[in-house]
């Protein structure tokens, strides 16, 4: 039951790339040439069984960029990071990374290819002190042979420092995950996914739970890893917090493409208003104003 | 993610100065109350307190013995037992599987008339493989492992007794102690240590040995993180990378051996081996876990707590002896101590998240 040596035989070369010894990676990625994303999916549809998820949808992450993807409950977007993440598969269409057409059969591949994602139901351990889950699945390790042990002070204090960093100083990093607030734990897994040096960022509604000010401090983190280089793809309902970071904008409604648009190309009322349904939302201003004065 | 304290923690913001005040509530008491084991080091403390004065000789060293042996042979199976329910899994199987392995090692030196080496081997090889077809059934078809081992332990138990009747006869194994090896193998699994005037087995090394290493992986190395995360949390670990599977078998792998080391010492202390011991352990060995402190919903716990709770084991069992009671009220004492410790438990890991 030699666990260091299990991993460094499962992935040997993360351990060689990712040596936390050597720190973070903190330079900004070199950006590669327009029109070459880091991620793409082109006509990529989802089924469960009879259900379809998803139909037809496209999109593009590009290095220094935030996509956007928007849509109401059940529209499919979980489902569309989980197939970037490498939780399920594609049914059709194609999913390239950095122009490579791939199909990932689990998450360690999504992460040995630069992509971390932060899920919406947070995947962290509750009962698990801080620090242990911040280097979960990706413990440095010293010593040699039998002794191979965690380098204990080195996380904390990476735990410690890298969260500070994101404006949290926790008093001790030996709680338990599970008694920080949402907003706190969304902040340590986003640090957690920049520290291991990924290259595209996937949130799923990191902001949905949390309130202004700890949304505020989320999107701000996002805005950070986008100046460093990373590909960003945000997930949210709420059109107010994608229009203050996003670059591309993915509506999506019900498992297909409902729009795709730059920045440059809508403004942020156009934005809640399809997001809203455009028609609809009249439709139900009128149905309100007619019930209210009854 | 929604079982958290309650408590409205600080906003995410630089706090600065502010870091102090909330330092005063990080005591030396909530670090304290924290630690899985709390509560099976107090009920430890309470059954010896009593038992001293219930029984005029169990303060005697001679008696000391006798409860650390009868501790040592269910500590040696609780410490893997509470490692596998720390990684959120049972095994039912784990009882008869130390018949099982004892009666491998016993009827394949037998038979081959073999050095007694070569069936302690192939014990071994057997017990692990067993272990590993439960994780690998397991991991394979998601199901609870209370079925997937409940099926194993029906299995061995038929087997045990069918495989031993077929081959000798008889429901007990042939005496192996003329045999070759059979002196060396008994050094090692059934020998005694003097101290003073007392007698000490060997068993209690192995179980103390055992603690030791297991405490060593849970706290300190990748594995040990791993076993607390697919317990606590079975899909995240895997969303970050963490090898599920590779950890629960290797947690099935750990009760092998420690069945394989109980198997080899029951057969080189008694010589011959009953094909139907052991159904029933398993239970000693999950409630001993459970007393040390291990949720059985996985995820928290620790083997120094094992350790408490099979020392409590062989108080109570020997302790009851000596103050000559009718031994019916072992079974009694030992649900009263797990429902206390339990209760215990969950007190304190409430109040230590309340806390914060
Ligand atoms: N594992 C699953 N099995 C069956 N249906 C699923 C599964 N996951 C999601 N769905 C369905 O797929 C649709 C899209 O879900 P999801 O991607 O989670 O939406 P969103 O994240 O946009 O709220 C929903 O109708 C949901 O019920
Ligand atoms: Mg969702």
């Amino acid at each position: 039951m030699n666990g260091s040596e299990q991993a460094a035989e499962q992935n040997p070369q993360r351990d060689l790339q990712q040596d936390p010894r050597q720190g973070p990676q903190q330079d900004p990625q070199p950006a590669p040439e327009a029109g070459e994303p880091l991620v793409a999916l082109d006509g990529v549809s989802k089924y469960y069984g009879n259900i379809r998820a998803l139909e037809g949808v496209s999109l593009e992450v590009h290095a220094g960029e935030v996509t956007c993807v928007l849509g109401d409950n059940g529209a499919g977007k979980s489902t569309l990071i989980k197939i970037i993440s490498g939780l399920h598969q594609h049914d059709a269409g194609t999913f390239s990374i950095e122009g490579d057409e791939t199909r990932l059969s689990k998450p360690r591949e999504a992460l040995d290819r630069g992509i971390a994602t932060v899920y919406q139901d947070l995947a962290v351990v509750p009962l698990m002190p801080v620090w242990r889950n911040f280097f979960l699945g990706s413990e440095p390790v010293k010593g040699v042979g039998p002794f191979k042990r965690l380098d204990v002070e080195r996380m904390r204090e990476t735990t410690r420092a890298e969260l500070l960093r994101m404006g949290i100083d926790l008093r001790d990093v030996d709680q338990p995950i599970g008694t920080l607030s949402g907003g706190e734990r969304q902040c340590v897994a986003i640090a957690r996914a920049v520290y291991f040096g990924a290259k595209v960022l996937v949130l799923d509604e990191p902001t949905a739970a949390l309130g202004v000010k700890q949304s505020g401090v989320v999107l701000k983190y996002v805005a950070a890893a986008r100046d460093a280089g990373l590909g960003v793809v945000l997930i949210t309902h709420n059109p107010h917090h994608a229009y203050l970071v996003g670059d591309r904008f993915i509506l999506l409604k019900r498992g297909t493409m409902a729009g795709s648009h730059l920045k440059a190309e809508i403004g942020l009322d156009e934005l809640t208003r399809q997001m809203a349904g455009g028609s609809e939302l009249e439709e139900l201003s009128h149905e309100l104003e007619r019930l209210g004065p009854a | 993610m929604t079982a958290t304290a309650p408590a409205p923690a600080p906003s995410p913001g630089k706090t600065g100065g502010k870091a102090d005040e909330r330092l005063l509530r990080t005591s030396l008491l909530r670090k304290l109350l924290g630690r899985p084991e709390l509560g099976a080091v107090v009920g430890a403390l309470a059954v010896f307190v009593f038992f001293s004065f219930a029984a005029d000789s169990f303060l005697r060293t001679a008696s000391l013995s006798t409860v650390l042996y009868a501790a040592s042979t269910i500590g040696i199976m609780a410490v893997p037992v509470a490692l596998l329910m720390i990684g959120g899994e049972f095994d039912l199987s784990a009882g008869v599987l130390v018949t099982s392995s004892a009666l491998t090692s016993s009827m394949v030196s037998y038979q081959l008339t073999a050095n007694i080496w070569v069936g302690v081997l192939v014990s071994l090889l057997v017990t692990l493989a067993i272990g590993v077809f439960n994780g690998f059934l397991l991991t394979r078809a998601q199901l609870p492992s209370f079925i997937i081992t409940l099926g194993t332990f029906l299995m061995l138990t038929g087997l045990n007794l069918g495989l031993t009747k077929l081959i000798s006869g008889t429901v007990s194994t042939k005496s192996i102690s003329d045999m070759e090896g059979f002196e060396s193998a008994r050094q090692v699994f059934a020998s005694q240590i003097t101290i003073g005037d007392v007698n000490f087995k060997i068993t209690i090394l192995w179980w103390l040995a055992l603690v030791a290493v297991a405490t060593w992986i849970l706290l300190r190395t990748r594995a040990g993180n791993w076993i607390f995360a697919v317990g606590g949390n079975k899909d995240a670990a895997r969303a970050v990378g963490v090898p599920v599977m590779k950890t629960k078998i290797g947690l099935y792998m750990g009760v092998a051996f420690a069945a394989w080391v109980s198997g080899q010492h029951l057969l080189f202390s008694f010589n011959e081996v009953q094909s139907g011991e052991g159904v029933g352990n398993e239970l000693i060995y999950i409630i001993a876990a459970v007393i040390g402190g291990c949720l059985i919903t996985g995820g928290y716990g620790s083997a120094i707590g094992s350790a408490f709770g099979a020392f409590i084991f062989g108080m109570t069992g020997k302790g009851i002896v000596y103050a000559e009671w009718d031994a019916d009220w072992y079974k009694f004492f030992l649900g009263a101590m797990l429902l206390l410790a339990t209760l215990l438990n969950h007190w304190v890991r409430k109040r230590a998240e309340a806390t914060k």
